[in-house]
């Protein structure tokens, strides 16, 4: 007896979620179908190139729209990471400079010698040149 | 139902519509112009936007920036030859139901402009313009008198029947004749199917 009533409770505590998941697809449902109803009665379907053509400003659309950038890129992003991330980890290194064990000082020149030496690469490969 | 059952049944505090009316009513209260402005017309459009004049009191302050969500284009300003076929077109890319307003002198006729070379005189040659604004530039008060208008055209639209509205009437067309920008004039000059000159009274 006391299992059973355990059980209804448990069925019913999770029943909501059964009537919430109902309402949730059923909401967008009708209200699709009364849109797609309306439209078919009452609302002639018009289609034409113009009407179908991708929007830019009212002109019309020249080339593709897939254009393929440069993965020589990667090297400005790489670059641009030495010194963004250096530049942000160093500020709170610098504020807690005095205060710093001799192992922790260590590490960070141990890390900006890593950046320092990706530094040299590139320059190395010429990337710092524009051009 | 009758005009008379209905108006017995609202003394009594019935109030009854009709689906035709319950859409019209919603939509003409939640007009989306376009976001696009050609000249000094379309400052006086933006007026009517912002506090002072407020537009969004009809519903109507949603200026979206694409026309797939627009029902309604405000062509305020001046509408150069070169600017034509894109205006065109912008109409062309709305969904239906849509509506125009020709704001001002130069969407209406030309304008100032109408004697120029470069300057199309009148949006109507090539869109089924709904309301006329005269003025240069119309004041903000204008253009809200327009949107009501056009409200007004809007919930009186019949949605089937022998002439119902252009959005609900399968024969007429979903998209205009875009105009070609040539090197001398835009061609066609016209829409004859929507605009023709008025005939010149010659002496007798
Ligand atoms: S009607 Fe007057 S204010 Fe409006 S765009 Fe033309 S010149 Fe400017």
């Amino acid at each position: 007896m006391g299992r059973a009533t355990n059980m209804t409770e448990q069925t019913q505590s999770y029943l909501f979620l059964a009537v919430l998941l109902g309402v949730a697809v059923a909401f967008p449902l009708v209200m699709l179908g009364v849109a797609r109803l309306w439209a078919t009665v009452y609302s002639p379907a018009k289609p034409g190139p113009a009407k179908a053509a991708p929007y830019e400003c009212g002109l019309e659309s020249t080339g593709d729209a897939w254009v393929q950038l440069r993965s020589g890129y990667y090297l400005y992003a790489i670059v641009f990471l030495i010194f963004d991330v250096e530049a942000l980890l160093l500020l709170p290194f610098a504020v807690a400079f005095t205060s710093l064990p001799v192992g922790a000082f260590v590490a960070i020149l141990v890390f900006l010698l890593l950046l320092v030496e990706g530094l040299v690469w590139a320059w190395q490969k010429g990337v710092l040149e524009w051009n | 139902m009758n005009e008379g059952l209905r108006s017995e049944l609202s003394k009594q505090g019935v109030f009854t519509t009709t689906l035709q009316e319950l859409y019209n009513w919603g939509r003409s209260n939640s007009v989306w112009p376009l976001n696009f402005g050609l000249a000094c017309c379309a400052i006086e459009m933006i007026a009517a936007s912002m506090a002072r004049f407020d537009i969004s009191r009809f519903g109507s302050e949603v200026f979206r920036p694409s026309p797939r969500q627009a029902d309604l284009m405000i062509v305020a300003g001046t509408v150069t030859k070169k600017m034509a076929p894109l205006v065109v077109r912008l109409y062309n890319q709305m969904p239906a139901p849509k509506y125009v307003i020709a704001m001002g002198a130069c969407a209406i006729s030309g304008g100032p402009f109408k004697q120029g070379y470069n300057v199309l005189k009148g949006i109507d040659r090539y869109l089924p313009v709904d309301v006329h604004i005269p003025g240069c530039p119309p004041r903000p008060e204008a253009l809200l008198h327009a949107l009501i208008t056009l409200q007004e055209k809007m919930r009186g639209e019949p949605l089937a029947g022998p002439a119902p509205a252009r959005h609900a009437d399968p024969s007429a067309p979903g998209e205009y004749p875009v105009p070609a920008y040539g090197p001398y004039d835009l061609t066609p000059a016209k829409n004859d199917e929507l605009w023709r000159p008025a005939p010149l009274p010659r002496g007798e």
